[in-house]
This record gives C-alpha cells, sequence and structure tokens, in this order.
C-alpha cells in the first residue's frame, strides 16, 4: 500500500458508534470498505445511519451528490468474517476488553493475507498486549479515533513494542488518506485523551450522585468556564455510557486510579438502559438515535 | 420587559468584578435585592453585622469559602434570603461569562430565581450548585490542571503536542495547559491546595510547577519589601 488509495481495500470490525464512525472516514475518502458485525440489527442500523450522515453533509453543502454517491458505494455490510479477507487493512472497533480484542484478531489473523495490517481502536488497553494476542503483532498499530470519528480529524497512533517501522508508515499513510490527523501518542494507559477525560467524567458523575449539580448546570459552567465545545456530560452521552463503564474499568485495572474507577451512578445508568444518546436516554433525553452531524 | 432592580454594596476588591461591567453599570440606589461584592464580604454574617433580612433576597460574593460561612455555620437556618455566587476566572485573566450560583437546603426559592434572574438579564450563563467547597468548575478543571501538568513531567507529550490533542479531540478550544500558564500558577496553586486540604484527595495535590510557582511569588513578595 503506497500513500495514494490506489486499490486500497479496509474493513471495520463492530459495528458501534465507533466502528460507524470510522467507517465513514474512509468511505467518503472513496475507500471500499467492508463493516463486519456479527449483529444483523447492529449493520443494519449503521447502514441507516451512515446514509443519513452522509444525505445531511449534502443537504449542509459539506459533500457534492457524487461525493456521497462515491461514499454509499464504498460500503459494504459482512454479518461473516470471511468477507474481510482480501482487505489491506483492518481497523477493529470493538469492545475496550482485552480477550475480545484477543479473540476477534486472532480470527482475522487466519482469515485475512499476510500483509494485511490491523488497527486497533484500543482506548485504555496497551497495543504491545493487544498486539500479543494477534498473531502478527509487527503488523499491530493502535488508532485511536475520536468521538464521533466521522466528525473528528485527530487519530491518536501509538506503535506498540514490536511494531514495525513498514506498520506503522503504512498506517501512518492510510490516515493521511482518509483525511485524518495522525498524531503520535506513546502507549500508555489512555494515551493523552483518555488519560485526561475517562477520570474527568467520573468526576462529573460524581458529582451528580453527591447533589452538587444538576447535569445541565455541569454541563454549562464547563462550556462557559473554559470555552469547551462540549460538557462532560454531552460528551458521555455521544461516547455512550456503556462505553465510558468500560474505558473506565480497563483504565483503573491497569492504572488503580481511583478517579478512573467507575462511579456506582454510572453502573445504575447501564443496567438501567440508559446510554446517552444510542438508546435516546442517558443525561439527557433524544429524540433520535441519528449519528452526531446527521 | 421591565428590568429587575438590585443596588450593589462594594466592600473590598471584587474578583467576579475587578473592573467595569454592564451589571454594575445597572445597579440602582435602592432595591429589594442587595448584591454584596468583594472580599470584605468574606466574613461571618452575610453583610459584616448589617440586618439584611428585609431584602427579598441578598447575593454575597464568594471566594474559595462556603456559603455557611455567610448564613451560620453549621446550624444551616431552616429559610434564608442568602445566596452565593462567583464568577469563574482563572488566575489573573479576565473573569468569564459564567456564574455559578450556590444555594442551601434552606434558601428560600424567591431568593435563588431572583438572585439567577437579575445575573441572566446581564447576560451571563448562569450555573447553580450546592453549597460545597470548589463548586462545580474547580472541583472538575483544577484535576485537569495538575493532571497536565503532571504529564508534561512524566514525558507523556510536549506541552503543544498535548494541548493540540485536546482541543482537536475533546473540542478543549483553548487547550488545558495554554489558558493555565497565561494565567497565575501561583493563584492555582492555592485554589488546589485548598480543594486538598479540604477533600484530601490526590489529584487536587499541588504539583511540582504549581508549588514552584508559588515559591517564586512568595519569594518575590518577600524581595519587595
Amino acid at each position: 500500500m503506497e500513500a495514494g488509495k490506489g486499490s486500497l481495500t479496509a474493513g471495520v470490525a463492530g459495528a458501534g458508534t465507533m466502528g460507524t464512525g470510522i467507517a465513514i472516514t474512509i468511505a467518503r475518502a472513496g475507500i471500499p470498505v467492508t463493516l463486519f458485525d456479527v449483529s444483523a440489527d447492529a449493520l443494519s442500523r449503521a447502514q441507516r445511519q451512515i446514509f443519513e450522515f452522509v444525505d445531511a453533509s449534502v443537504a449542509r453543502g459539506k459533500m457534492t451528490s457524487e461525493a456521497a454517491e462515491t461514499a454509499r458505494a464504498a460500503l459494504r455490510l459482512a454479518a461473516e468474517p470471511d468477507a474481510l479477507a482480501s482487505c489491506d487493512v483492518m481497523v477493529e472497533a470493538v469492545f475496550e476488553h482485552l480477550p475480545t480484542k484477543h479473540e476477534l484478531l486472532s480470527s482475522l489473523d487466519r482469515i485475512c493475507g499476510p500483509d494485511t495490517l490491523f488497527l486497533t481502536n484500543a482506548s485504555t488497553l496497551s497495543i504491545a498486549e493487544i498486539a500479543a494476542g494477534s498473531g502478527r503483532p509487527d503488523r499491530v498499530v493502535g488508532a485511536h479515533y475520536c468521538l464521533p470519528a466521522q466528525m473528528m480529524k485527530l487519530v491518536e497512533m501509538s506503535r506498540g513494542l514490536l511494531t514495525s517501522e513498514e506498520s506503522w508508515r503504512r498506517a501512518w499513510e492510510f490516515q493521511l488518506a482518509t483525511g485524518q490527523k495522525p498524531v503520535e501518542t506513546r502507549d500508555r494507559p489512555g494515551f493523552v485523551l483518555n488519560h485526561f477525560c475517562i477520570p474527568y467524567h467520573n468526576d462529573a458523575i460524581r458529582m451528580i450522585d453527591a447533589g452538587v449539580a444538576e447535569p445541565a448546570s455541569i454541563d454549562r459552567a464547563m462550556k462557559a468556564a473554559m470555552g469547551f465545545a462540549m460538557g462532560p456530560l454531552e460528551l458521555i452521552d455521544l461516547i455512550g455510557l456503556d462505553t465510558q463503564l468500560r474505558a473506565s474499568e480497563a483504565l483503573f485495572s491497569v492504572t488503580n486510579d481511583p478517579r478512573a474507577a467507575p462511579p456506582p451512578l454510572l453502573r445504575r445508568m447501564v443496567a438501567a438502559g440508559l446510554l446517552g444518546r444510542k438508546s435516546r436516554r442517558g443525561f439527557y433525553t433524544y429524540g433520535s438515535d441519528a449519528v452526531y452531524g446527521a | 420587559m421591565t428590568s429587575i432592580q438590585y443596588e450593589i454594596r462594594r466592600k473590598g476588591e471584587s474578583r467576579s468584578f475587578p473592573t467595569e461591567h454592564p451589571f454594575l453599570d445597572g445597579a440602582s440606589a435602592e432595591a429589594d435585592i442587595a448584591v454584596l461584592l468583594g472580599d470584605g464580604a468574606e466574613g461571618p454574617g452575610a453583610g459584616g453585622g448589617a440586618d439584611l433580612s428585609a431584602y427579598k433576597c441578598v447575593v454575597v460574593e464568594l471566594g474559595n469559602e462556603s456559603l455557611a460561612f455567610h448564613t451560620g455555620g453549621c446550624e444551616m437556618p431552616e429559610s434564608s434570603n442568602v445566596v452565593g455566587f462567583s464568577r469563574w476566572r482563572l488566575g489573573d485573566a479576565a473573569p468569564s461569562n459564567l456564574i455559578e450560583l450556590v444555594a442551601e437546603k434552606g434558601t428560600r426559592a424567591g431568593a435563588v430565581s431572583a438572585a439567577r434572574d437579575i445575573f441572566l438579564q446581564a447576560g451571563f450563563e448562569v450555573s447553580d450548585c450546592a453549597d460545597r467547597i470548589g463548586r462545580i468548575v474547580d472541583r472538575l478543571i483544577r484535576p485537569h490542571f495538575n493532571l497536565a501538568l503532571r504529564a508534561i513531567d512524566d514525558g507523556l507529550a510536549e506541552p503543544d503536542d498535548l494541548d493540540e490533542c485536546l482541543k482537536l479531540g475533546l473540542g478543549y478550544r483553548k487547550g488545558i495547559l495554554s489558558p493555565l500558564l497565561a494565567s497565575n500558577v501561583a493563584l492555582h496553586h492555592d485554589v488546589t491546595a485548598s480543594l486538598f486540604h479540604v477533600y484530601g484527595q490526590s489529584q487536587y495535590a499541588p504539583p511540582r510547577q504549581a508549588v514552584v510557582a508559588k515559591a517564586l511569588a512568595a519569594s518575590a513578595r518577600g524581595s519587595a519589601r
């Protein structure tokens, strides 16, 4: 694979919020992308959300009709992993759970060709540890996309201990080819973004549970005081409370930082199915589950 | 729409309103809402002993202290007309457009809404919070600042790269380090140290750079004497 798109093909494993957004970034660059998930419902929802996003982009003048058609044509859906066999680049975007990522990557290692590059969208787990269970640790690179991936250019890129220079170069060029902005960060728990936002988000949740302030007051305060684009609770609703819970558990398990420990209110809300935008109710109530920006 | 009238009593320097502001210009000579500005307002009993019970609402400027300091300490009044407020400000930087409005359990709803209305009328963003040291912003942002300063020491990233990541990834338009370092880090030390004193949690412990800034500021003051 060279810097140009050429005949490059890509796959995304996991049709959740993150995988759907990543698939958009690839498809709108005109690169054929296969979105894989074992859940037919997840695939159906992802396709609808992607098409809604593309249509909205055209309506807002952010994308031409021709580019929208190219993006729609670039997207394929697959419920069987065999469809990923010919991908040059695979981006895994499954749960932040090491055994789950190992199971997926080792399965893909058997299915994909030897030159297929694996990008892991890990947010707190170590790239070196993930790569260790992939069957090809020299061809695994950390690529932490930001939410919402279809709107955010930044990708935190990290090398595992065994990542080859060639893999690193290919991964970097892939990000540039899809219009993203790669930034190198160290393979440390949470990299830069989650190192900051997971404890901060948990602090905000504990503040609600302690009766200090309501979500809207907290969000309004942080935006007005610091000029942040979103408040912490708005951002958690966007990320998904289940994702915040898993990321907290993962970060806490490797850092023992009390701020990373999942707050009881977060656990209760996830148990009650209040997952944020994706379930139309989290700290706020939403009219639809359209992806951000649609 | 008729504007809500309020009078201002000023005693000492105000961190919330250090310079001219339309909110100050909009005050009346006499009204049933009193706004107590200035660090001189800090003292047991709102108004420093004056009887302000006839006011519909007494809005007292807070520093790092609890509103209870002005309303009777641990013996929280069953009914109070006193509301606390602070216009959030980072160090020596200009105050933000945020008003944190503080009420206790016994604060009358009418007093809270009256206080909120005079700030909304002046174009501020208003956030309600319970009477806790650090209110909302300081409790959430000071650990952020401390983490950023420690991350630089630990080699996680260069300062510009760290801010760039936070701008692009989390929508922190100004980053974290840039605004902190452009303010007065010694003042950050004072706030985070006061939070550490109250909560005893390590995220509030002043990091090396803040301790140095505080020591240098103290040294400079000593040299100036």
